[in-house]
């Protein structure tokens, strides 16, 4: 990364997205750990600290993983930043090796999510009462707004869920591995207009880990991280992950995503014309579009013409979700961020199989939600 | 101000706001407002009302009674009971923008979404959501298209 040590990916591991009955968290945790201390050839003493990104696992989650492998001693830190847990888990653990703090430092991240709509402690027990508190009315007043300002139709926002659930068919980690038509997403139960069931994402469980050292790893071809940033919400906006009751009218700060992108641009090095292929926050058909638009991958109001023209399609020219996102994944949210982050070391290593994006040396990650937090990961070989 | 619907219950029925400092109850002459508060240094309004600015944090933000209209920006409608919810499904949901200078997330009284547009006129209204184990009337606030009442 600038200004310090080169990052290096040196081993990755991933437990699979779904439900898990009888299996609690820490063992899915512990599954990609192993995993990822496995291929990057490392053991106790082997790396410097620990960062444990989740939600909803309570006290020292990460703890009770290494503890339960012999692997603690070292500092073990437990991260939460929302949706971008494990974005924020990795921001401090490549500071770590770029800085010289550590030569070699594990990144992981699990979540076993309660069923059903996701409930928050974030909202105090009257805007619950009161029907102030749902997730996916917020989803939809976002999809709504792009509706009006960046010309997204119902069937753009059908097609970002027939593109995904299409990768996802390939993908062995990912919940559900079925391809639906556009007819199908749009006759499915409406949830909030403009959505639609197959629109939206299911919270799950699963894990990811990641080994980070300032020296390659013993597999594949050597995988950097160029970037990686964590940024909070400014107030002014109603519409933000981090939902206020109210804002300013006409107030547009720059969002999480935005602050992140252009940090995570400045710290790569890079210009993001320049990327191959992109994992993007996708909790709905309408969040992708809109994460596409914060990003830069295309102009803002530019969101429907970038569907209309297939260029996040896996053929087109910069694949959006070619793992099938969260819509076809699922989405374990201490998890999610490095699940990313381990598809496009697959990806960046072409040992990605039927998802192979040919050729790809620079990639996108991005999760953005509670918090407001919203992390960017720029990875390349 | 307009009195507030009974159609339910008979007199007399004791009504309770959702949470105490949302909103001005059945009586207030000021009819139905929202409390939202300014701040004496950015003059940004914020709802609920608190002490300290969330624009800058500056202490001493006073509370303002607004929001007896609004215009309609954003729209959806909820159709299955979130967890903790205690009101009827389907209902409405949206931002809001009123004259004073707010933008707020609210429930609104209409859901039907076919039927809503942006700019609509809406009218702020303190109504029954759903009844207490106490058998109190509990109210909240949404807004009501003016076309559809
Ligand atoms: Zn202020």
């Amino acid at each position: 990364m600038k200004g310090g040590r080169a990052v290096h990916v040196a081993g990755v591991g991933l437990h699979p997205f779904g439900r898990f009955d009888g299996k609690d968290v820490t063992r899915l945790g512990q599954h990609a750990v192993r995993e990822a201390l496995a291929e990057a050839g490392v053991g106790r003493g082997g790396f410097g600290a620990a960062f444990c990104g989740t939600v909803y696992t309570g006290v020292a989650a990460g703890h009770k993983v290494l503890s339960g492998l012999g692997l603690s001693g070292v500092p073990i830190v437990n991260v939460e930043a929302g949706c971008a847990s494990g974005g924020a888990a990795l921001s401090l653990g490549a500071a770590a090796i770029a800085s010289g703090q550590h030569d070699r430092v594990l990144v992981f991240g699990m979540e076993k999510m309660p069923r059903g709509i996701i409930r928050s402690s974030f909202f105090p027990p009257w805007c619950e009462e009161a029907g102030l508190s749902p997730a996916p009315a917020y989803f939809a007043l976002r999809a709504r707004r792009l509706m009006l300002e960046s010309g997204v139709t119902r069937e753009h926002l059908a097609r970002v869920s027939v593109k995904n659930h299409a990768n996802g068919v390939d993908n062995p980690f990912a919940m559900f591995r079925k391809p639906f038509t556009t007819e199908q997403v749009l006759a499915s139960q409406v949830v909030c207009d403009p959505l639609t069931l197959y629109m939206l994402c299911s919270p799950n469980e699963g894990a990811a880990a990641v080994v980070l050292s300032c020296e390659p790893g013993p597999v594949g071809p050597p995988v950097r991280v160029l970037a990686s940033v964590l940024r909070s919400h400014r107030p002014g906006s109603v519409l933000g992950e981090h939902t206020p009751m109210s804002g300013l009218p006409g107030a547009e700060p720059p969002t999480p995503t935005e602050t992140a992108a252009r940090e995570a641009w400045e710290q790569a090095g890079i210009d993001p014309r320049d990327l191959d292929l992109a994992e993007v926050q996708d909790t709905d058909s309408g969040r992708e579009i809109l994460s596409v638009e914060e990003l830069g991958l295309c102009e803002r109001g530019g969101g429907g013409r970038f569907v209309e023209d297939g260029v996040g399609e896996r053929t087109g020219r910069l694949p959006v979700n070619p793992s099938g996102g969260l819509l076809s994944k699922g989405e374990p949210l201490g998890a999610s961020a490095l699940g990313q982050v381990v598809e496009l070391a697959w990806q960046l290593r072409g040992s990605a199989g039927p998802r192979q994006v040919e050729g790809a040396r620079l990639a996108l990650g991005h999760t953005v939600g509670r918090g407001a937090n919203a992390s960017v990961v720029v990875l390349g070989r | 101000m307009p009195p507030i619907a009974r159609r339910w219950y008979p007199d007399p029925v004791s009504q309770v706001p959702i949470h105490p400092g949302l909103f001005t109850l059945p009586g207030d002459p000021r009819g139905p407002r929202l409390l939202a508060a300014r701040c004496p240094s950015c003059a940004g309004l914020h709802f609920p009302a608190g002490e300290t600015c969330p624009y800058c944090g500056t202490d001493g933000c006073r509370e303002e009674a607004i929001g007896a209209e609004g215009r309609l920006w954003l729209w959806t409608a909820v159709r299955t009971a979130p967890p903790g919810y205690r009101g009827p499904v389907p209902y409405g949901f949206g931002v809001v923008d009123l004259p004073e200078g707010l933008r707020i997330v609210s429930r609104l009284a209409s859901a039907e979404v076919e039927r809503l547009r942006e700019g609509q006129a809406v009218d702020l209204v303190i109504e029954p959501l759903f009844t207490n184990d106490a058998g109190d009337e509990v109210l909240s606030f949404a807004y009501a298209p003016r076309e559809a009442r």
